[in-house]
């Protein structure tokens, strides 16, 4: 395990990342939109840690904010899925260039 | 004495009940309650007036202030600050007993009168209203107060002159009322803040006190020459004189008529319009010490407004408004008292004149009113021409409103008698121009009422009424026997004994010279008028023809509401509110609507890049982000 580098752990995160930010700008359902969401989070996570691992292997202060990202995040898709379905129940739809109504 | 609260706050809590609930009552009912409400007011304030004079309030020869309750308000300054609480010395004991005998005697009367009227329930709840008001007024132990009271018995007024509000004359009247008083009380209002910025207080107790008059001595500021002691007192006096309707302010007056009868002789006769009066009198000793100059010129407008409005009444054929007129001049002859009074026993005559004058006045007065208002129930007009005769139907009226006219003409020994008499001599011993003034509407009084008198009740004696005029039920000839009797009694009161500017017992006798000369003017004056109006004959005509410019002059009431809707309408609205107005639409709007037209403009043209769509916002802010980052790393 130790012998991967840092390296690794930094090009599976920006996969994630930029997966994530694909997902989110190309995608119109509003779920896929926040998995890609939680993909964008997850991967500075994976940050979190490595770079704790790496550059202060003493401490746990980046693992620590990972936890409590990962937490938020939780509570956050929470709220999300109650918003997602607020709106399915209101026009029926979740697509996000659907929700205009409070347009001009 | 502090049960001196319960007088004030009674009238106050029938009228949050009759004004909650009332409306669900039956409007006898509702009548009962703020009638029994205003006879425990009555009955205590008696107790008050006896234990105030004989025992608690006297001590040796002179009378103290009490100040039963009073606590701090609102503070501005250690010195500075507003109080509410309650204050009896001889006049406002006096004002008490005045207020609520009137205020008692018209809700008695209103169960006839109203009987039947939309919104009795309204109307009895807005009289308790208005007694709470005038009662509160008196009592107040600093100007503050009194000028909240001022401003509460002006809405109570108001709502009641417009009580019958379908009727668009009484809506006008009402807002006319309103609107003239207010305006007189804003001075009333600069002047309370000048001379309390001066003298550092608002207790009449400090400023009405030797050491609080040498305040007003000892400031020297002028302003465009005059020392600001003058402007306060003057600016006060323009307040008094908006309510008790002087000149020019008094126009209000005979158009305030419109309200029901009782309510014009509470409060247009006995009580508010003497308001004035009780101003000038709770501030005279700073009148007569910081500023006697003042109290020249309101010697001088009580003496114009009383011949003035005397003159008027002559030609009105309204007999509410003849009454009206009367009023300004009787209250006009207080007011004149009150300025050439002086400070001490015998000099201070005519501020006990005055007083006098207040308190005998308030009843003969709403008794006229009343016995208008009785005249009116029974042919249902207020125009003379449609009276006459009418003593062979109202006897009780016909005799009440004889013993009235008897009284306001000066013939003793009624009441007006007494009292006009006392201000006569105080005229006479100050001021020679002024006396001869008073003197001779004496006698144009004597002309008017009696000429009212004879148009009512003699006349056409032979007039054919539509339905036959019936005396008023028991409910409304009660309070006038009983006014009538007092009116034949109060003036043996010995006035001086209670009441005078530095409270302090002194003796007065009738100055038999210049009360046959009263007299005599008066009989003059009734026996004009019996001349011309016993009988219908063509001699007013003849008369009213000899002088017929002075008569349509004066029947027009000299042209003063046209004067001031000339002043307002063509010269303040169109000098001064249409430029404004102007000004205000084309250029500070006109800049306001330049700058909203271009930012309309702008955001109209640059909305559609706001798309809402979440994505297109994180697609520009990725974008954004890799361009800083290239520089960043590239360069």
């Amino acid at each position: 395990m130790s012998n991967i580098p840092l390296a690794g752990y930094l090009i599976v995160s920006a996969i994630m990342f930029f997966a994530g930010v694909y997902g989110f700008l190309s995608r119109r359902n509003m779920l896929t939109i926040l998995m890609s969401l939680e993909l964008m989070l997850n991967a500075a996570d994976i940050n979190f840690v490595a770079f704790n691992k790496f550059l202060y292997p003493g401490q746990m202060d980046g693992a620590f904010f990972a936890m409590f990202a990962i937490g938020v995040s939780a509570a956050e898709t929470a709220i999300a899925i109650a918003i997602i379905i607020n709106i399915y129940r209101n026009i029926k739809n979740i697509y996000v260039d659907e929700v205009n109504k409070m347009k001009y | 004495m502090s049960y001196t609260l319960i007088i004030v706050a009674l009238p106050f809590l029938m009228f949050l009940f009759l004004g909650l609930v009332g409306g669900k009552m039956k409007p006898v009912v509702a009548g009962l309650i703020g009638t029994t409400g205003l006879i425990i007011s009555t009955v205590l304030s008696y107790i008050a007036a006896g234990s105030y004079f004989f025992s608690v309030g006297k001590i040796g020869e002179t009378y103290q202030t009490i100040v039963p309750m009073n606590f701090e308000w609102l503070r501005f300054t250690d010195k500075l600050h507003i109080d509410l609480g309650i204050m009896l010395d001889p006049i406002s004991v006096m004002m008490l007993v005045v207020i609520t005998t009137v205020s008692l005697m018209v809700h008695i009367y209103s169960f006839g009168y109203m009987k039947g009227e939309r919104g009795f329930q309204r109307y009895y709840a807005l009289l308790s209203l208005f007694s709470f008001s005038m009662l509160g007024l008196v009592i107040a132990p600093n100007i503050f107060q009194m000028y909240i009271f001022w401003e509460l018995v002006g809405v109570s007024s108001y709502s009641l002159i417009g009580f019958y509000y379908t009727k668009p004359s009484a809506v006008a009247a009402s807002k006319k009322a309103f609107i003239v008083t207010r305006f007189a009380d804003l001075f009333f209002l600069i002047g309370i803040l000048v001379l309390s910025f001066y003298s550092g207080t608002f207790s009449f107790r400090d400023l009405t006190s030797p050491a609080g008059c040498a305040f007003a001595q000892s400031i020297t500021d002028t302003f465009m020459g005059w020392s600001v002691v003058s402007w306060a007192m003057m600016l006060i006096f323009i307040g008094g004189a908006g309510k008790s309707a002087m000149l020019p302010f008094h126009i209000w007056l005979p158009d305030a008529m419109e309200g029901p009868t009782p309510v014009s002789a509470l409060i247009h006769a006995a009580t508010m319009v003497v308001a004035g009066v009780f101003l000038v009198a709770r501030m005279f000793p700073v009148y007569i010490f910081g500023a006697p100059d003042v109290l020249t010129i309101i010697t001088y407008i009580g003496a114009t407004t009383a011949l003035f409005a005397a003159v008027i009444a002559c030609t009105q054929t309204d007999i509410k408004r003849v009454l009206a007129f009367s009023t300004i001049s009787q209250i006009a002859y207080m007011i004149t008292a009150l300025g050439v009074s002086g400070y001490g026993a015998h000099e201070g005559l005519g501020y006990m004149a005055s007083m006098f004058h207040l308190f005998t006045h308030a009843f003969f007065k709403a008794l006229l009113f009343l016995g208008a208002g009785a005249v009116i129930h029974a042919v249902h007009s207020n125009e003379m021409d449609s009276m006459g005769g009418l003593r062979k139907y109202l006897p009780i009226t016909h005799i009440t409103f004889l013993i009235a006219c008897l009284s306001i003409s000066g013939i003793p020994p009624f009441s007006g008698f007494f009292s006009k008499d006392e201000i006569l001599v105080a005229a006479f011993e100050k001021n020679q121009i002024v006396f001869w003034c008073l003197y001779f509407c004496a006698g144009l009084t004597a002309f008017y009422m009696f000429r009212l008198y004879y148009r009512i009740f003699w006349g056409d004696n032979n007039k054919v009424y539509q339905h036959t005029p019936h005396e008023a039920p028991a409910s409304m000839t009660i309070p006038l026997i009983f006014l009538a009797a007092l009116t034949c009694v109060v003036g043996f009161i010995p006035f001086s004994e209670f009441i005078s500017t530095d409270k302090t017992v002194f003796h007065t006798h009738i100055e038999w010279s210049i009360a046959s000369l009263s007299i005599l003017v008066a009989v003059t004056g009734i026996a004009i008028a019996t001349w011309m109006y016993r009988k219908k004959n063509t001699s007013s005509d003849k008369v009213t023809a000899s002088i017929k410019g002075l008569y349509t002059a004066a029947y027009h009431k000299f042209y003063f509401d046209e004067i001031w809707i000339f002043v307002t309408k063509k010269i303040i609205f169109n000098g001064i509110s249409q430029p404004v107005a102007w000004f205000d639409r084309h250029v500070v709007d006109g800049f306001m609507n330049l700058q909203s037209t271009i930012t309309n403009y702008l955001s109209r043209k640059i909305k559609f890049t706001q798309s809402g769509e979440i994505q297109d916002y994180a697609w520009a802010f990725m974008m954004g982000a890799v361009v800083i980052i290239s520089l960043l790393v590239f360069i």
